[in-house]
């Protein structure tokens, strides 16, 4: 005997599908509204929900279902439960794979690690993957990119506050000369930005700006279109400000620009347990509004409420 | 001891590697003043005739003969180092004196994956620099890529190999190499480092494999004329091979002091590790003993010292 509840006055079929729909848009999936819809209809209603469903927004309704439910609820749990390192490895992996020219991930995960922690990611990934990262990503990027990126995976920068201020003010002049050539993929600039300490890299960038007047990323700002150097200004910004770097990312995912769809899942189940306190300043900052009035705005169901409550975790 | 007898083991007393001091002692101390200036000018590569009428050191020796006589001491800091310390010496060394790219492509390719990681530590700490930085920073195109990725590495260690990537692989570098002929970038192609600098030991010795089914001939040697790439696929490949080829070219008389350095450097490095192999395989390829040939060319407590380290391999 059926165990379904189907309640005695049942909302029009177009009031279902509009329900429906809005349990799918927006950020995460309202896993309770779904619930008390599609689990409280009958077999013969449920086919009328679907026609009209499709009819009305072009898409099957089980295709919706499925991508919405295996999507963000689903994928923070399994990124929050997996060991910093692990994560690391798997997001790095699945960045290999679907890379693009505008995939970030690869950079982000490389320039904001410590040392120690890309070194540990690594470490995971030949445990998981039976391959190392740099031979992936490697593999899987070309150009100008891979020039950039495999050296940024395979670098184990010294991690002392030792700075030479002499060799700033000389590395500083090189970057303005190459960016002033717009020489952006040249060897040597590479060569800075993937070998240097942190501390020296921010001591180069102070020069620089000393002498030439601007910040760098914005004189690496001349073609807005150029994916390339989008990922230099990422791979700076990641270096020596990353917490500005995490809070842009943030924005631009909840304001739905740029494609990086999957950066407000990432960023606060890697970020949680480590800087999601001055991410979170930072974002108040910048965008006036705290960022768990943002995400609450922005985002629902159990999906907002695991956002919410990790990013409360590192207030504990 | 008759006089020419003495004469010629004074001489080689202080000729080849070290120095036989037990002989030093028994001839040089208890010689008088004329048998020393029978020493002096009867050897004409020790001693200069001066205009002024008496027998001068050759300075050039007299500098050789310091590292002659500390090539003992130097073993011995070497042999008592961590692995990482050492390790992380010889590659710094290798930028400041030469630069030595052999060196740098000998430590990084023979290491496992967790002694080079071991070695970048150390470096940090004993430098407050990441190797990698020093080597971008002191070597330049074309080589520059190469070696920075090599000192870079954290290879995947595990069985397991993709053995249609590395047959594939293994196509790609015979048609690289043969389109390479005449002229020296094959070392900036992308790909031809791609794979020698981030696949796996097992995958490349996988690759060296389906090279020779595929093209007749072995991958290093096909390498003869790209040094570079040479030396890495062999110290990735068939490392006791390399290092029985080098010992072999650095124990022939009158050799500079950098090649002298590697006798010393592949037998402290590797005593604990291959030697065994690598005697094996030397005796095979030059039908003699690493440990005749080392008596044959090495003095006193050094010799001495080598030939305990070489017989750890029984």
């Amino acid at each position: 005997m059926s165990s379904l509840s189907v309640p005695a006055h049942v909302p029009s079929v177009a009031e279902d599908c509009e329900q429906l729909h809005k349990a799918f848009t927006g950020w995460g999936t309202n896993e309770g509204l779904i619930i008390s819809i599609l689990g409280h209809r009958n077999a013969a209603q449920r086919k009328s929900i679907r026609q009209v469903y499709a009819e009305t927004y072009g898409e099957d309704l089980l295709k919706a279902l499925d991508k919405e439910l295996t999507n963000d609820f689903e994928r923070i749990v399994l990124l929050w439960t997996l060991e910093p390192s692990e994560r690391d490895a798997y997001l790095a992996n699945e960045a290999t794979k679907r890379w693009t020219s505008s995939n970030q991930v690869l950079m982000e995960i490389a320039c904001t690690r410590s040392p120690k922690e890309l070194l540990l990611a690594r470490e995971a990934y030949h445990a998981r993957f039976k391959r190392s990262l740099e031979e992936d990503a490697a593999y899987h990027t070309h150009g100008d990119f891979r020039k950039l990126l495999v050296p940024l995976v395979s670098s184990y920068r010294y991690g002392g506050d030792d700075v030479n201020l002499t060799l700033a003010k000389s590395e500083a002049k090189l970057l303005h000369e190459k960016i002033s050539k717009k020489a952006y993929n040249d060897d040597d600039l590479i060569r800075i930005l993937a070998t240097r300490s942190k501390a020296q890299i921010n001591a180069t960038l102070n020069q620089y700006k000393n002498e030439f007047g601007n910040d760098i990323n914005k004189d690496l700002k001349a073609d807005p279109k150029d994916e390339f150097l989008a990922i230099l200004r990422g791979t700076i910004k990641c270096l020596v400000c990353p917490e500005k770097y995490f809070e842009k990312a943030i924005r631009l995912a909840i304001n739905r620009q740029g494609t990086d769809e999957g950066a407000l899942t990432r960023v606060v189940a890697t970020q949680a347990e480590f800087n999601m306190k001055i991410i979170k300043d930072e974002y108040q900052k910048r965008n006036s509004v705290p960022l768990d009035r943002a995400i609450a705005k922005d985002t629902t169901g159990d999906y907002e409420k695991m956002l919410l409550a990790l990013i409360g975790h590192g207030e504990a | 001891m008759a006089a020419s007898d003495e004469l010629g083991a004074l001489t080689k007393a202080f000729s080849g590697f070290g120095v036989d001091e037990k002989s030093l002692i028994s001839i040089l101390g208890k010689s008088h003043p004329e048998q020393r200036q029978t020493f002096r000018k009867g050897t004409r590569d020790f001693f200069i005739q001066d205009e002024r009428q008496f027998e001068r050191w050759d300075d050039r020796h007299v500098i050789q003969l310091q590292h002659e006589f500390l090539r003992f001491k130097h073993a011995i800091v070497l042999w008592t180092m961590h692995q990482w310390e050492r390790d992380a010496r010889l590659l710094k060394e290798a930028l400041y004196k030469g630069p030595t790219h052999n060196v740098l492509i000998e430590v990084a390719c023979t290491r496992s994956s967790e002694e080079l990681l071991g070695a970048r530590r150390a470096y940090h700490s004993l430098f407050d620099h990441s190797v990698e930085e020093d080597v971008a920073f002191g070597i330049h195109d074309p080589e520059r890529k190469l070696l920075v990725a090599l000192v870079s590495s954290y290879r995947y260690e595990g069985p397991k190999v993709n053995e249609e990537t590395a047959k594939s692989e293994a196509k790609f570098l015979s048609s690289a190499i043969k389109g390479a002929a005449g002229n020296k970038n094959l070392i900036e192609n992308e790909e031809v480092v791609r794979i020698l600098v981030t696949r796996s030991k097992l995958h490349l010795i996988s690759v060296y494999k389906h090279y020779k089914e595929i093209s007749g001939n072995y991958l290093d040697e096909d390498l003869d004329g790209h040094l570079y790439l040479q030396e890495t696929v062999q110290c990735l490949c068939k490392p006791q091979a390399y290092f029985s080829k080098v010992l072999d070219a650095s124990m022939i008389p009158n050799v500079d002091e950098i090649k002298k350095e590697a006798v010393t450097r592949i037998i402290v490095t590797r005593a604990d590790v291959d030697m065994k192999q690598i005697k094996e395989e030397y005796n095979h390829k030059y039908g003699v003993s690493l440990p005749n040939k080392i008596e044959d060319v090495a003095n006193g407590n050094y010799r001495d010292f080598l030939l305990t380290l070489v017989a750890r391999g029984d």
